[in-house]
Protein backbone atom coordinates (compact mmCIF):
# COMPACT_ATOMS: atom_id res chain seq x y z
CA UNK A 1 0.00 0.00 0.00
CA UNK A 2 0.91 3.49 -0.92
CA UNK A 3 -0.42 7.22 0.73
CA UNK A 4 -1.77 9.17 -2.67
CA UNK A 5 -0.04 11.79 -3.82
CA UNK A 6 -1.81 15.38 -3.19
CA UNK A 7 0.46 17.73 -4.60
CA UNK A 8 -1.18 19.97 -6.92
CA UNK A 9 -0.86 23.30 -8.46
CA UNK A 10 -1.97 26.14 -7.23
CA UNK A 11 -4.11 27.48 -9.76
CA UNK A 12 -6.10 24.44 -10.03
CA UNK A 13 -6.79 24.04 -5.91
CA UNK A 14 -7.94 27.34 -5.63
CA UNK A 15 -9.89 27.15 -8.45
CA UNK A 16 -12.32 24.83 -6.89
CA UNK A 17 -13.28 27.14 -4.94
CA UNK A 18 -16.66 28.64 -6.07
CA UNK A 19 -18.16 31.92 -6.02
CA UNK A 20 -20.27 32.84 -2.53
CA UNK A 21 -18.24 30.22 -0.65
CA UNK A 22 -17.01 30.42 3.15
CA UNK A 23 -13.73 30.22 3.17
CA UNK A 24 -11.25 29.71 6.77
CA UNK A 25 -7.89 31.17 6.64
CA UNK A 26 -5.46 30.49 9.31
CA UNK A 27 -2.97 32.83 10.64
CA UNK A 28 -2.88 35.35 13.97
CA UNK A 29 -1.26 38.50 12.44
CA UNK A 30 1.74 37.16 10.01
CA UNK A 31 2.93 33.87 11.38
CA UNK A 32 0.35 31.08 9.66
CA UNK A 33 -1.02 32.91 6.91
CA UNK A 34 -1.22 31.47 3.69
CA UNK A 35 -0.55 34.51 1.74
CA UNK A 36 0.17 32.84 -1.60
CA UNK A 37 -3.07 30.95 -1.39
CA UNK A 38 -4.73 33.98 -0.74
CA UNK A 39 -2.76 35.73 -3.70
CA UNK A 40 -3.89 33.49 -5.95
CA UNK A 41 -7.28 34.01 -4.49
CA UNK A 42 -7.17 37.84 -5.29
CA UNK A 43 -6.08 36.97 -9.11
CA UNK A 44 -9.13 34.54 -10.15
CA UNK A 45 -11.49 36.95 -8.40
CA UNK A 46 -14.26 34.76 -6.97
CA UNK A 47 -16.40 36.82 -5.25
CA UNK A 48 -19.25 37.41 -2.59
CA UNK A 49 -17.07 35.63 -0.25
CA UNK A 50 -17.85 34.65 3.72
CA UNK A 51 -14.28 34.52 5.35
CA UNK A 52 -13.50 32.85 8.61
CA UNK A 53 -10.41 34.54 10.06
CA UNK A 54 -8.84 35.57 13.43
CA UNK A 55 -8.05 38.95 12.15
CA UNK A 56 -7.98 41.12 9.16
CA UNK A 57 -4.05 41.02 8.54
CA UNK A 58 -2.69 44.50 8.38
CA UNK A 59 -3.76 47.29 5.32
CA UNK A 60 -1.90 46.01 1.71
CA UNK A 61 -1.27 42.11 3.77
CA UNK A 62 -2.83 39.60 3.46
CA UNK A 63 -7.24 38.94 3.51
CA UNK A 64 -7.07 42.87 3.02
CA UNK A 65 -6.31 42.16 -0.47
CA UNK A 66 -9.23 40.39 -0.96
CA UNK A 67 -11.04 43.24 0.91
CA UNK A 68 -9.80 45.66 -0.96
CA UNK A 69 -10.76 43.66 -4.42
CA UNK A 70 -14.15 43.61 -2.95
CA UNK A 71 -14.45 39.95 -2.97
CA UNK A 72 -15.10 39.87 0.79
CA UNK A 73 -19.26 39.90 1.53
CA UNK A 74 -18.85 38.89 5.57
CA UNK A 75 -15.92 38.38 7.76
CA UNK A 76 -16.20 36.24 10.82
CA UNK A 77 -13.27 37.05 13.59
CA UNK A 78 -12.09 38.58 16.69
CA UNK A 79 -10.42 41.76 16.57
CA UNK A 80 -9.61 43.89 13.46
CA UNK A 81 -7.95 46.33 15.05
CA UNK A 82 -4.79 46.26 12.89
CA UNK A 83 -6.56 46.77 9.50
CA UNK A 84 -8.12 50.70 9.26
CA UNK A 85 -9.69 49.52 5.58
CA UNK A 86 -11.47 46.67 7.45
CA UNK A 87 -13.06 49.23 10.20
CA UNK A 88 -13.98 52.19 7.44
CA UNK A 89 -15.38 49.20 5.21
CA UNK A 90 -17.27 48.42 8.50
CA UNK A 91 -18.17 51.51 9.54
CA UNK A 92 -19.60 52.34 6.13
CA UNK A 93 -21.82 49.61 5.98
CA UNK A 94 -19.78 48.49 3.25
CA UNK A 95 -18.65 45.13 4.85
CA UNK A 96 -20.36 42.98 7.29
CA UNK A 97 -18.67 41.80 10.61
CA UNK A 98 -19.57 39.13 13.00
CA UNK A 99 -17.50 39.72 16.04
CA UNK A 100 -16.31 36.45 18.01
CA UNK A 101 -14.55 36.06 21.51
CA UNK A 102 -10.85 34.85 20.04
CA UNK A 103 -11.12 31.41 22.35
CA UNK A 104 -14.95 30.39 21.44
CA UNK A 105 -14.02 31.21 17.40
CA UNK A 106 -11.21 28.26 17.88
CA UNK A 107 -14.10 26.56 19.39
CA UNK A 108 -16.78 26.91 17.21
CA UNK A 109 -14.20 26.00 14.41
CA UNK A 110 -13.00 22.79 16.40
CA UNK A 111 -16.57 21.99 16.81
CA UNK A 112 -17.29 22.31 13.13
CA UNK A 113 -14.21 20.05 12.73
CA UNK A 114 -15.32 17.44 15.17
CA UNK A 115 -18.35 16.99 13.69
CA UNK A 116 -20.35 18.59 16.45
CA UNK A 117 -23.30 21.05 16.05
CA UNK A 118 -22.75 24.05 18.80
CA UNK A 119 -20.57 24.47 22.14
CA UNK A 120 -22.48 25.89 24.99
CA UNK A 121 -20.12 28.38 27.02
CA UNK A 122 -20.40 31.21 29.62
CA UNK A 123 -18.25 33.27 27.95
CA UNK A 124 -19.65 36.67 26.65
CA UNK A 125 -22.85 36.18 28.36
CA UNK A 126 -22.91 39.49 29.98
CA UNK A 127 -21.58 41.41 26.62
CA UNK A 128 -23.45 42.33 23.36
CA UNK A 129 -21.81 39.40 21.82
CA UNK A 130 -24.65 37.76 23.76
CA UNK A 131 -27.47 38.94 21.54
CA UNK A 132 -29.27 37.11 19.87
CA UNK A 133 -27.84 33.72 20.91
CA UNK A 134 -30.06 30.70 22.86
CA UNK A 135 -29.33 31.24 26.20
CA UNK A 136 -29.79 27.67 28.49
CA UNK A 137 -29.21 26.41 31.88
CA UNK A 138 -26.49 24.34 33.45
CA UNK A 139 -26.37 22.80 36.39
CA UNK A 140 -28.24 26.15 37.61
CA UNK A 141 -25.63 28.90 35.32
CA UNK A 142 -26.70 30.36 32.77
CA UNK A 143 -25.00 30.01 29.36
CA UNK A 144 -25.69 30.00 25.65
CA UNK A 145 -25.27 28.58 22.73
CA UNK A 146 -22.77 28.90 20.01
CA UNK A 147 -23.03 26.99 16.93
CA UNK A 148 -20.26 25.15 14.97
CA UNK A 149 -18.70 26.69 12.33
CA UNK A 150 -17.86 24.80 9.02
CA UNK A 151 -16.77 26.19 5.70
CA UNK A 152 -16.49 25.52 1.82
CA UNK A 153 -12.80 25.56 2.08
CA UNK A 154 -10.10 26.30 4.27
CA UNK A 155 -6.59 27.98 3.46
CA UNK A 156 -3.81 26.65 5.29
CA UNK A 157 -0.20 27.67 6.20
CA UNK A 158 2.24 24.73 7.35
CA UNK A 159 5.84 24.55 7.76
CA UNK A 160 6.41 21.34 6.42
CA UNK A 161 3.31 18.72 4.16
CA UNK A 162 4.04 15.57 3.08
CA UNK A 163 3.25 14.78 -0.42
CA UNK A 164 0.22 13.40 1.64
CA UNK A 165 -0.75 16.10 3.27
CA UNK A 166 0.37 15.05 6.99
CA UNK A 167 1.24 18.90 8.02
CA UNK A 168 3.26 20.26 10.83
CA UNK A 169 3.23 24.02 11.70
CA UNK A 170 6.06 26.24 13.64
CA UNK A 171 5.93 28.52 16.51
CA UNK A 172 2.99 30.89 16.85
CA UNK A 173 2.40 29.96 13.24
CA UNK A 174 0.00 27.39 14.72
CA UNK A 175 -2.78 29.53 15.82
CA UNK A 176 -6.10 28.72 14.21
CA UNK A 177 -4.36 26.04 11.46
CA UNK A 178 -5.15 23.08 12.53
CA UNK A 179 -8.23 23.82 13.83
CA UNK A 180 -9.63 25.14 10.30
CA UNK A 181 -7.79 21.98 8.31
CA UNK A 182 -10.56 19.62 10.07
CA UNK A 183 -13.33 21.90 9.18
CA UNK A 184 -14.06 22.59 5.90
CA UNK A 185 -15.08 20.38 3.25
CA UNK A 186 -12.09 21.16 0.91
CA UNK A 187 -8.70 22.09 2.69
CA UNK A 188 -5.64 23.59 0.82
CA UNK A 189 -2.64 23.48 2.64
CA UNK A 190 0.45 25.80 0.97
CA UNK A 191 3.24 24.54 3.11
CA UNK A 192 7.43 26.04 2.75
CA UNK A 193 8.63 22.71 2.31
CA UNK A 194 6.70 19.34 0.93
CA UNK A 195 8.61 16.12 1.92
CA UNK A 196 8.45 12.57 0.57
CA UNK A 197 6.28 10.20 2.66
CA UNK A 198 7.95 9.19 5.61
CA UNK A 199 10.00 12.01 5.69
CA UNK A 200 7.78 13.73 8.08
CA UNK A 201 7.64 11.36 10.87
CA UNK A 202 4.33 10.10 12.43
CA UNK A 203 4.85 11.66 15.97
CA UNK A 204 5.27 15.31 14.68
CA UNK A 205 2.52 15.44 12.54
CA UNK A 206 -0.11 18.18 14.11
CA UNK A 207 -2.43 17.51 11.07
CA UNK A 208 -3.35 14.35 9.94
CA UNK A 209 -2.96 14.10 6.12
CA UNK A 210 -7.29 12.30 5.60
CA UNK A 211 -8.05 16.16 6.59
CA UNK A 212 -6.54 17.90 3.36
CA UNK A 213 -7.24 18.02 0.09
CA UNK A 214 -4.66 19.56 -2.06
CA UNK A 215 -0.64 20.06 -0.78
CA UNK A 216 0.65 23.22 -2.49
CA UNK A 217 4.75 23.54 -2.28
CA UNK A 218 6.30 27.07 -2.19
CA UNK A 219 8.59 27.86 -4.46
CA UNK A 220 9.32 31.32 -2.42
CA UNK A 221 9.04 33.33 0.91
CA UNK A 222 7.42 36.54 -0.54
CA UNK A 223 7.99 39.62 1.51
CA UNK A 224 4.37 39.31 2.73
CA UNK A 225 5.03 35.95 5.49
CA UNK A 226 9.08 38.39 6.56
CA UNK A 227 7.55 41.77 8.34
CA UNK A 228 5.46 43.08 10.81
CA UNK A 229 5.08 46.48 9.10
CA UNK A 230 3.17 48.15 11.76
CA UNK A 231 5.22 50.27 13.95
CA UNK A 232 5.00 50.08 17.16
CA UNK B 1 2.86 52.03 38.55
CA UNK B 2 4.00 49.56 36.24
CA UNK B 3 6.92 49.13 38.29
CA UNK B 4 4.68 49.02 40.94
CA UNK B 5 2.15 46.39 39.04
CA UNK B 6 5.29 44.03 38.61
CA UNK B 7 5.11 42.76 42.26
CA UNK B 8 2.22 41.79 42.25
CA UNK B 9 3.45 38.54 39.87
CA UNK B 10 3.95 35.90 42.95
CA UNK B 11 6.88 33.46 41.97
CA UNK B 12 5.62 30.20 39.98
CA UNK B 13 2.14 32.09 38.57
CA UNK B 14 0.93 31.78 34.99
CA UNK B 15 0.09 35.44 33.76
CA UNK B 16 -1.19 37.10 30.73
CA UNK B 17 -0.25 40.73 30.22
CA UNK B 18 -2.42 42.59 27.94
CA UNK B 19 -1.56 44.93 24.62
CA UNK B 20 -0.41 47.91 26.13
CA UNK B 21 0.78 49.48 29.44
CA UNK B 22 0.55 45.79 30.85
CA UNK B 23 3.39 45.03 28.22
CA UNK B 24 5.73 46.89 29.88
CA UNK B 25 5.31 45.35 33.31
CA UNK B 26 8.31 42.59 32.18
CA UNK B 27 10.31 44.97 32.04
CA UNK B 28 10.57 45.34 35.65
CA UNK B 29 10.74 41.52 36.46
CA UNK B 30 14.61 39.83 37.41
CA UNK B 31 15.63 37.60 34.82
CA UNK B 32 15.88 34.33 37.25
CA UNK B 33 12.20 35.37 38.56
CA UNK B 34 10.61 32.35 38.45
CA UNK B 35 6.98 33.13 35.99
CA UNK B 36 5.22 31.36 33.39
CA UNK B 37 4.11 34.09 30.42
CA UNK B 38 1.41 32.84 28.71
CA UNK B 39 0.55 34.49 24.94
CA UNK B 40 -3.05 33.77 23.88
CA UNK B 41 -1.60 33.56 19.88
CA UNK B 42 -0.04 30.21 21.14
CA UNK B 43 2.85 30.35 23.63
CA UNK B 44 4.10 29.91 27.07
CA UNK B 45 7.01 30.81 28.03
CA UNK B 46 7.46 33.60 26.58
CA UNK B 47 11.19 35.27 26.24
CA UNK B 48 12.38 38.66 25.71
CA UNK B 49 11.29 41.08 23.20
CA UNK B 50 13.56 40.99 19.94
CA UNK B 51 14.50 43.39 17.60
CA UNK B 52 13.39 43.27 13.47
CA UNK B 53 16.67 42.27 13.21
CA UNK B 54 16.62 39.22 15.49
CA UNK B 55 13.47 38.12 14.98
CA UNK B 56 12.11 35.11 14.10
CA UNK B 57 9.16 35.98 11.28
CA UNK B 58 6.83 32.95 12.82
CA UNK B 59 6.95 33.82 16.58
CA UNK B 60 5.04 37.16 17.20
CA UNK B 61 3.17 37.69 20.65
CA UNK B 62 -0.54 38.61 20.78
CA UNK B 63 0.36 42.64 20.56
CA UNK B 64 2.70 41.66 17.35
CA UNK B 65 5.96 42.30 18.92
CA UNK B 66 8.86 39.71 17.72
CA UNK B 67 9.38 37.84 21.23
CA UNK B 68 11.19 34.87 22.07
CA UNK B 69 11.34 31.77 23.84
CA UNK B 70 12.96 30.82 27.16
CA UNK B 71 14.43 26.98 28.32
CA UNK B 72 10.82 25.00 28.57
CA UNK B 73 8.84 27.41 26.35
CA UNK B 74 5.62 25.30 24.67
CA UNK B 75 3.55 26.49 20.92
CA UNK B 76 0.17 25.15 21.05
CA UNK B 77 -2.77 26.02 18.97
CA UNK B 78 -5.63 28.62 19.59
CA UNK B 79 -7.99 26.40 21.16
CA UNK B 80 -5.46 25.11 23.80
CA UNK B 81 -4.62 28.79 24.68
CA UNK B 82 -7.85 29.48 25.53
CA UNK B 83 -8.69 26.00 27.06
CA UNK B 84 -5.75 27.44 29.51
CA UNK B 85 -7.44 30.33 29.88
CA UNK B 86 -11.08 29.42 30.89
CA UNK B 87 -10.38 26.01 32.83
CA UNK B 88 -8.29 28.56 35.17
CA UNK B 89 -4.72 27.61 34.83
CA UNK B 90 -4.26 31.50 34.65
CA UNK B 91 -3.23 33.06 37.66
CA UNK B 92 -3.05 36.74 36.80
CA UNK B 93 -3.88 38.83 33.78
CA UNK B 94 -3.36 42.69 33.63
CA UNK B 95 -5.43 44.54 31.21
CA UNK B 96 -5.93 48.06 29.79
CA UNK B 97 -9.33 49.75 30.50
CA UNK B 98 -12.09 52.57 28.91
CA UNK B 99 -13.86 52.53 32.43
CA UNK B 100 -14.09 50.45 35.32
CA UNK B 101 -16.96 50.18 37.65
CA UNK B 102 -16.97 50.17 41.06
CA UNK B 103 -18.84 46.55 40.86
CA UNK B 104 -15.58 45.32 39.17
CA UNK B 105 -17.12 45.57 36.07
CA UNK B 106 -14.92 46.34 33.13
CA UNK B 107 -15.46 48.11 29.46
CA UNK B 108 -12.33 47.66 27.61
CA UNK B 109 -13.35 46.87 24.16
CA UNK B 110 -15.56 49.28 22.54
CA UNK B 111 -16.24 52.82 22.01
CA UNK B 112 -19.59 52.99 19.98
CA UNK B 113 -19.01 55.15 16.87
CA UNK B 114 -15.37 55.48 17.87
CA UNK B 115 -13.09 52.53 18.08
CA UNK B 116 -15.15 48.86 17.78
CA UNK B 117 -12.00 46.54 16.41
CA UNK B 118 -13.78 43.82 18.33
CA UNK B 119 -12.54 42.01 22.01
CA UNK B 120 -10.02 39.74 20.94
CA UNK B 121 -8.83 37.75 23.50
CA UNK B 122 -10.23 40.42 26.00
CA UNK B 123 -13.68 38.96 27.27
CA UNK B 124 -12.06 34.96 28.05
CA UNK B 125 -9.38 37.27 29.94
CA UNK B 126 -11.06 39.16 32.37
CA UNK B 127 -13.97 36.82 32.99
CA UNK B 128 -11.91 33.55 33.58
CA UNK B 129 -8.28 34.47 34.78
CA UNK B 130 -8.24 33.87 38.62
CA UNK B 131 -7.11 37.58 39.37
CA UNK B 132 -7.42 40.65 37.12
CA UNK B 133 -5.26 43.63 37.18
CA UNK B 134 -6.46 46.76 35.28
CA UNK B 135 -3.37 49.31 34.92
CA UNK B 136 -4.81 52.79 32.98
CA UNK B 137 -4.49 56.50 34.07
CA UNK B 138 -6.82 57.50 36.38
CA UNK B 139 -8.84 59.77 33.95
CA UNK B 140 -9.19 59.87 30.18
CA UNK B 141 -7.51 62.54 28.05
CA UNK B 142 -10.22 64.81 28.87
CA UNK B 143 -10.06 64.44 32.62
CA UNK B 144 -12.98 62.22 33.13
CA UNK B 145 -12.93 59.66 35.43
CA UNK B 146 -12.50 56.17 34.50
CA UNK B 147 -13.45 54.62 37.93
CA UNK B 148 -17.10 55.18 37.91
CA UNK B 149 -20.24 53.40 39.49
CA UNK B 150 -21.53 52.21 36.66
CA UNK B 151 -20.07 51.87 33.03
CA UNK B 152 -21.40 53.59 30.56
CA UNK B 153 -19.73 52.04 27.69
CA UNK B 154 -19.67 48.15 26.49
CA UNK B 155 -18.75 45.46 29.14
CA UNK B 156 -16.62 43.30 28.53
CA UNK B 157 -17.06 41.21 31.46
CA UNK B 158 -19.16 41.80 35.00
CA UNK B 159 -17.94 42.13 38.23
CA UNK B 160 -14.27 40.69 36.92
CA UNK B 161 -11.68 43.17 38.19
CA UNK B 162 -9.62 42.55 41.59
CA UNK B 163 -7.53 45.65 41.67
CA UNK B 164 -6.45 48.77 39.70
CA UNK B 165 -3.35 50.61 38.77
CA UNK B 166 -3.19 54.02 37.88
CA UNK B 167 -0.79 57.04 38.09
CA UNK B 168 -2.46 58.43 41.18
CA UNK B 169 -3.44 54.94 43.41
CA UNK B 170 -3.95 51.55 43.96
CA UNK B 171 -7.61 50.83 44.30
CA UNK B 172 -9.33 47.46 45.42
CA UNK B 173 -12.55 46.54 44.18
CA UNK B 174 -14.54 45.24 47.58
CA UNK B 175 -17.93 44.36 48.47
CA UNK B 176 -18.43 48.47 49.47
CA UNK B 177 -16.67 49.09 46.16
CA UNK B 178 -13.21 51.06 45.61
CA UNK B 179 -11.20 51.14 48.41
CA UNK B 180 -7.59 53.31 48.57
CA UNK B 181 -4.95 50.87 49.48
CA UNK B 182 -1.39 53.24 48.05
CA UNK B 183 -1.28 56.58 47.05
CA UNK B 184 1.50 57.30 44.20
CA UNK B 185 4.51 59.47 45.53
CA UNK B 186 3.23 62.87 46.04
CA UNK B 187 -0.30 62.49 45.71
CA UNK B 188 -3.12 63.31 48.19
CA UNK B 189 -6.00 61.21 49.25
CA UNK B 190 -8.07 64.29 48.27
CA UNK B 191 -6.98 64.56 44.63
CA UNK B 192 -7.72 60.73 44.02
CA UNK B 193 -11.28 60.81 45.66
CA UNK B 194 -11.97 63.92 42.90
CA UNK B 195 -10.42 62.12 40.22
CA UNK B 196 -12.81 59.24 40.96
CA UNK B 197 -16.26 58.81 39.61
CA UNK B 198 -17.84 57.02 42.76
CA UNK B 199 -17.35 56.48 46.08
CA UNK B 200 -14.17 55.93 47.84
CA UNK B 201 -13.67 54.02 50.70
CA UNK B 202 -10.45 54.98 52.80
CA UNK B 203 -8.27 53.03 55.28
CA UNK B 204 -7.89 54.11 58.79
CA UNK B 205 -4.88 55.49 59.42
CA UNK B 206 -1.71 56.35 57.10
CA UNK B 207 -2.04 55.46 53.29
CA UNK B 208 1.06 53.97 51.65
CA UNK B 209 3.02 55.08 49.05
CA UNK B 210 4.56 53.72 46.29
Amino acid sequence: MRLPDKTCAIEDAIARIPEGATVMVGGFGVPGTPFTLIRELVRQGQRNLTIIKNDANEKGMGIDHLIANGQVARLITTHIGLNPRAIEMLNAGHLAVEFNAQGILAERVRAGGAGLKAIVTDIGLDTELAHGKPRIEIGGQPAMVETALRADAALIHAHRADVFGNLDYVATARNFNPLMAMASDLVIAEAEAVMPLGDLAADEVHTPGPFVDHVVGLTEISEEYQVVRRQA
Amino acid sequence: MVARAAREIAPGMVVNLGIGLPTKVVDHLAADFPVCLHTENGLSGIGPTLPPEAANRNLIDAGGAYVSTVPGSAFFDSAVSFALVRSGRLDLTMLGAFEVAETGDLANWKIPGKFSPGAGGGIELAQKARRVIVLTTHTDRAGNPKLKAACALPITARACVNRVFTDLAVIDITPQGFALRELAEGVSIAEVTEATGAALVLPDGDVPTF
